[in-house]
Formats: C-alpha cells, sequence, structure tokens
C-alpha cells in the first residue's frame, strides 16, 4: 500500500511536469516561427562612431589592371587592431559595391586581422572571398596587393603579413597567387608601385 | 534419309563458318601494347584487358629500370623499387607508396604472382616511385619516364620547295611504309613525340601536308605528296629528307597498295638496321612549364575552355620554337598530368637547365604580362651551401629579370602589349635558375583568339626570341 502523502506528491510532480513541458513545446513552436529579420545580426563591438579620419584605400581596377590610391573619410575606432579591421572592410565594402571596378564574391568580408609585434599583421578572410574570387594571376594579384598595400600604408610598423582563410593556411588564393608564405611589405610596396602604371 | 542428313548438316557448317570467322578476327586483332621510353631502356610490354580496363604487370615495368623486387602476401602485395616501398592491395583501389597514401582508378590485381595495375594509374604512381617525372600517353600506349622525348621539326628546304626536312633532337630509324599519295614513317622504338600542331602544312605544291599519329605504342607521321618521293637520312639519323624520287628505285614511293619498303644501302646512306641504343641524357636549356594540369584546370576561360589546355599549347609551340633556334628544350607537362607545385620546382632544380618559363594565360586584360618572382618576407634563410626553399630564386633574380627584360622588348618589337611585374607565384620562387612566368591574354576581347595558331605563333616566336636574346647570358657555350 502506497501512502496517501507519497501519491499526491507524485501526481503533483507529474502534473508539474507534464506543464513544464507543454510550455516548453509551446515557446520551441514560438522560436521557430519567429521571422528571421528578427535575430540581432549586430556586431558584438559596438557601431564605430565619432570622428572619421581621411585613410588612403589601394583599389584595384580590372580595366586596366591597375592599382591606384584613393582617399576616404571612414570612422575609425581608437584600437590598432579594429582599426585595421575596419580599415579593410572599407576597402571590401568598395569591391561588394554595384559599379565594384574589381568585383569580389558575394558574401566575401574580412574575418579578422590580428597584429602581432614585431610588424606581423594577420589578415583572416573568410572562405566566400576565396572560394569566389576569379582565378588568374593578375587578378589575384591586385587583390592581395591591394589588401596589403592599404593595410601597411594606414598602419604603421608593418613588416610581413600573412593571409588566411577561415583561420587556415591556403596555398593559393584562386590557384595563382601564392598564400603559403608571408608577405614582404616592402616587396608589395614595391609591386604597387609597378602595379600603378598600365604599362 | 537425305532430307535429314540436309537438315542438321547446314546448321553444322554454319556454325563452322562462324566459328572460323569469329577465330580469324580474333587472331587478326593486334596485340595491344604499352611503349616505355627511358634513359635505361627502350622496351614495350602487353597491355593486359581485365574488367573493360587496361592493365599492365607493374614488375616487368619496373625491371629493366632499377633493382625491383616483389613479395605476394595476400592481400598485400608489396614491392621495393631502389629502397622504395609500395604496398598494394589486391582487389582493391587503396594503395600506399612510399609512406603516403594513393588511390588507383581501379582495383590493383594479382595474377599467377603478378601485380598487375590500372595502366590510367601510372601517370599518378609512377612519378612517386621512380621519383621524377613520367608522360603518359594512355590512348596511344606510351609512357615517357624522364627527360627522354624526341622532338622534331619540319621545314620545306628554303632553296628547293620540293624537299622537305626533318630534324630531329636525337638520331632516328623509322620503317617507311608507303601508299597511294602517301609515305609513313614509323617509329616503334624511338621516344617522338607530337609537334605542336598534328597537322603540318608546307607552302610546297609538292608536299603539301604532313601528319603526327600516335597508336598502339608507335609514333607515325604521314608526308601527303602527289608525287613518289624518296627519303634520305643524313646528320647521324638526326636529318630525314623527302625529296620526289626522280631516277633512284630503291625506297621511290609506289602508287600501289600499302607496301613497306626497307631501306637499302646504294645511292642512300647506309642505315642500321638495329634498334637505336638507348637515348644518351640530353641535357635541356630550358624548360618550358604549361601551368596547371589533371584535377587543376586553372582559370576556365570559357565554358568550354580551360587554362590548362591553352598552356599546353602555348608550351607545345614555345617548344617548337625554342627547339628551331638552337635551344633543347624540355616541356615539363606534354600531357594532362597532374603535377604539383613542388614536384616543378624540384624536377627544375634537379635538370640544371638555364632558364625555366612558366606559362599561364587569361581572360582578363589584354596582351601579354611576365612576371618574375616577388620573394616571400625572409630572404636570408639559407644556410651555407643551402638554399632555402621558399626563396631559392634570390640568387638568380638577376638573370630573370634580364631575361623578362628581352621578352618584353621583343614582345614590344611586334607591337603587342606587354607588362613586366612581379608576382607571388610558386614555383618561381623555389627555381635556382632564371625563372619568368608569361601569362597570356587575348590580344582584343576575343577570348577565342588564345586558341588562334597565329597569336600562338606570334607570343611563343618573340619569348623564343627574348630567351635567345640572353642564352649567353644565361649560360650557354657560344
Amino acid at each position: 500500500m502506497i501512502p496517501r502523502p507519497l501519491a499526491i506528491a507524485v501526481s503533483v510532480l507529474l502534473a508539474a511536469a507534464l506543464g513544464m513541458s507543454l510550455y516548453a513545446w509551446r515557446m520551441r513552436g514560438r522560436a521557430a516561427a519567429a521571422p528571421l529579420a528578427a535575430i540581432d545580426t549586430r556586431p558584438v563591438l559596438p557601431p564605430v562612431a565619432g570622428a572619421t579620419e581621411r585613410v588612403t584605400l589601394f583599389v584595384a581596377y580590372d580595366d586596366l589592371g591597375v592599382l591606384h590610391p584613393q582617399s576616404a573619410q571612414i570612422p575609425l575606432p581608437s584600437v590598432r587592431q579594429q582599426r585595421a579591421e575596419e580599415l579593410l572592410r572599407s576597402l571590401v565594402a568598395v569591391y561588394l559595391d554595384k559599379s565594384s571596378p574589381h568585383p569580389l564574391p558575394p558574401g566575401a568580408d574580412i574575418r579578422s586581422v590580428y597584429l602581432v609585434d614585431p610588424g606581423l599583421a594577420v589578415i583572416d578572410v573568410n572562405a566566400a572571398f576565396a572560394d569566389g574570387h576569379r582565378s588568374g594571376v593578375l587578378a589575384e594579384e591586385l587583390t592581395v596587393a591591394s589588401l596589403i598595400q592599404t593595410l601597411s600604408a594606414n598602419i604603421p610598423g608593418i613588416l610581413r603579413v600573412k593571409i588566411l582563410v577561415e583561420g587556415k593556411e591556403r596555398q593559393t588564393l584562386a590557384g595563382h597567387a601564392d598564400l603559403s608564405n608571408f608577405f614582404d611589405v616592402s616587396a608589395i610596396n614595391q609591386l604597387s608601385t609597378q602595379l600603378q602604371s598600365a604599362q | 534419309m537425305p532430307s535429314i542428313s540436309r537438315s542438321w548438316k547446314t546448321p553444322v557448317a554454319g556454325g563452322l563458318l562462324l566459328f572460323l570467322a569469329v577465330l580469324l578476327l580474333s587472331a587478326a586483332a593486334p596485340e595491344k601494347h604499352l611503349s616505355i621510353y627511358s634513359t635505361a631502356a627502350n622496351y614495350s610490354l602487353p597491355i593486359i584487358e581485365r574488367e573493360g580496363r587496361d592493365y599492365v604487370g607493374l614488375l616487368e615495368l619496373l625491371d629493366p629500370l632499377g633493382t625491383v623486387s616483389a613479395k605476394s602476401d595476400p592481400p598485400r602485395w608489396r614491392l621495393r623499387y631502389n629502397g622504395v616501398l609500395s604496398d598494394f592491395t589486391v582487389g582493391s583501389p587503396r594503395a600506399r607508396i612510399q609512406g603516403r597514401d594513393a588511390v588507383l582508378p581501379a582495383r590493383f590485381l594479382l595474377e599467377n604472382g603478378r601485380g598487375l595495375i590500372p595502366m590510367a594509374s601510372l601517370a599518378s604512381v609512377l612519378p612517386r616511385i621512380l621519383g621524377g617525372p613520367v608522360t603518359m600517353h594512355e590512348e596511344s600506349g606510351r609512357l615517357f619516364i624522364g627527360s627522354v622525348a624526341t622532338h622534331f621539326t619540319a621545314t620545306v628546304a628554303p632553296d628547293d620547295p620540293s624537299r622537305l626536312v626533318f630534324h630531329f633532337t636525337a638520331p632516328v630509324n623509322p620503317s617507311v611504309a608507303t601508299e597511294a599519295g602517301k609515305v609513313h614513317l614509323n617509329f616503334s622504338h624511338e621516344p617522338i613525340t607530337a609537334p605542336a600542331s598534328p597537322t603540318l602544312t608546307f607552302a610546297s605544291k609538292v608536299i603539301p601536308s604532313a601528319t603526327y599519329s600516335e597508336n598502339n605504342g608507335a609514333a607515325q607521321i604521314t608526308i601527303t605528296s602527289g608525287v613518289p618521293l624518296i627519303a634520305s637520312f643524313s646528320a647521324d639519323g638526326r636529318t630525314v629528307t623527302l625529296a620526289p624520287a626522280k631516277s633512284q628505285p630503291a625506297v621511290a614511293i609506289a602508287t600501289g597498295s600499302p607496301t613497306s619498303v626497307p631501306l637499302q644501302a646504294g645511292p642512300l646512306p647506309q642505315l642500321p638496321l638495329a634498334i637505336p641504343s638507348p637515348a644518351v641524357p640530353r641535357r635541356y636549356f630550358a624548360i618550358v612549364d604549361a601551368s596547371h594540369g589533371g584535377d587543376d584546370r586553372g582559370e576556365a576561360l570559357s565554358a568550354t575552355l580551360a587554362e590548362k589546355d591553352v598552356t599546353l599549347a602555348f608550351a607545345r609551340r614555345l617548344r617548337q620554337e625554342l627547339e628551331s633556334r638552337g635551344i633543347p628544350t624540355l616541356l615539363l607537362r606534354d600531357s594532362d598530368a597532374n603535377l604539383s607545385l613542388d614536384d616543378r620546382a624540384i624536377l627544375v632544380n634537379t635538370n640544371h637547365a638555364a632558364i625555366y618559363v612558366s606559362l599561364h594565360a587569361a581572360s582578363s586584360g589584354h596582351g601579354v604580362r611576365l612576371y618574375t618572382a616577388l620573394l616571400p618576407y625572409g630572404s636570408d634563410d639559407d644556410r651555407g651551401p643551402f638554399r632555402g626553399w621558399t626563396t631559392a630564386q634570390q640568387s638568380s633574380i638577376a638573370l630573370s629579370q634580364a631575361t623578362a627584360a628581352s621578352v618584353v622588348t621583343q614582345l614590344k618589337s611586334l607591337e603587342v602589349t606587354v607588362r613586366n611585374l612581379t608576382a607571388p607565384l610558386r614555383p618561381l620562387n623555389s627555381v635556382v635558375i632564371a625563372a619568368i612566368a608569361v601569362e597570356i591574354a587575348p590580344p582584343a576581347s576575343e577570348l577565342s583568339q588564345l586558341n588562334s595558331p597565329d597569336y600562338q605563333q606570334l607570343v611563343t616566336g618573340a619569348v623564343a626570341n627574348g630567351i635567345g636574346e640572353v642564352r649567353y647570358q644565361l649560360g650557354a657555350a657560344p
């Protein structure tokens, strides 16, 4: 014979469990029905605000196969690493525009830029950046030179640059430009000078 | 009774006839062969058909090339070639060669202790076993191990348009066969390789064209002519001249049914009847590399045009242009083979040539872009006599730039749009000799121009001229 108080307690617990299950089921349904637009996609870091700064972006132009310095006024945070990221994201935004002179694939983005002393910068691009990039020696070289020259021209003290894709080392950007080594910033500076002329 | 006898005799006779026909047809089918050309020996092996695929005996293939042994321990079949261990699994396409996994396109088979490997796997498996490049012509059953290919050029003699002169890079001894209006030079033992275009046309009414073809382990050059021709050999078998027969009857071309005409002494030079001795390794001055290949298609230039195919066409033509200027040239990729960037650098560095030319093609922009290596950070990581792998080009960069400048001058003289740049482009940085990359874009917006023989001729001729201009600077003997 089960004692009466025990039977009551078990019944109450079962009723509570059933009630909580129904509540959880209902909440899950609501969450699934919530529109995607409601998902907060804002970055964890506060948006860059405050005073804007004048920077030089080295923009690639496919029609002539050249790299041209171009002034831009963009808001930049004070932290060096975040400045580097915002700088390159501004450059990528130029390439993702409809009237881009050097189109990058949709969804291309800079994941992070790490500044490691002494003088090392690591640019981590996302998979869409590399997977959809056009193949060709000059096409890939323009992208690499544009990223590195823009970074080194605006963030002093960078001597060498490594480009990663989704945090991993990759042999080439799209079959040609070698990403397996560290880029020498002084050599890229010279290349950028070469690339500023179509001759 | 006679009617009964006729009723069974007819089907029996029919069956017998059918059996005989099948027997005759099977006897007539030529046995398939794989011809192997190497510096050690030139030989051929029978091709065995199993499960609808072509197979060859791996042990027999390697035996003339070095010290080889095999041990059967079913389902394992272990092979040791010059210290390189390979482990195959009978009935499985998986293998392990020198400690690295390999996947064959079909199962490995074992018959009476003989390990049979799919012929389609030779291009990928042999470089790892032999430690050097191989070029496989699978459809025609020809395998080139190392730098053994014999190239040729064909020109109409400038002083006599009725004479066609073939120059070969090594002595040859073809058999000559004739049929109406055609002469066939059959090369069953020589590693002859295709010219840039399989069909050669000449500005001669007597000999309008010649075609190159390969089949069942042999190469053949067919010369078309409206008149009987005579073949003569000179320069130790490196030159073959075809000219109208006139009064010489010895090797005159018949105009009837196909006949094989042996070369005879008489008015023509005496020719060796034996198979030529194994080819002496050539010393190459230039190495031309058709970039990409195999799974790596390079840029998709159009829906049907892949960069790897365009680079191969340019590379073959450039080899011909260089050879015609007396520059011995090795084509690093002469088929749809897949070579890694490191393998390309290793092959170049071990060949001790003077100049490396990597060819690329692009759909964007116009004209030609010349590149020398943009060396990565850390160009001082040499250790005594050893060069850093990623910066090995450092010591030759000045020569590379001089070569590129020379090629640019030649292209400009032909009014080809050209740019001279540096690029982070492997394997340029790992090559110890002078190294340039040539990226060829269409001359105008027409992408199809990349396949135009005229454009290919224009660009490769200029590149060959540019290299020719600095050949002594690069180290050629004057």
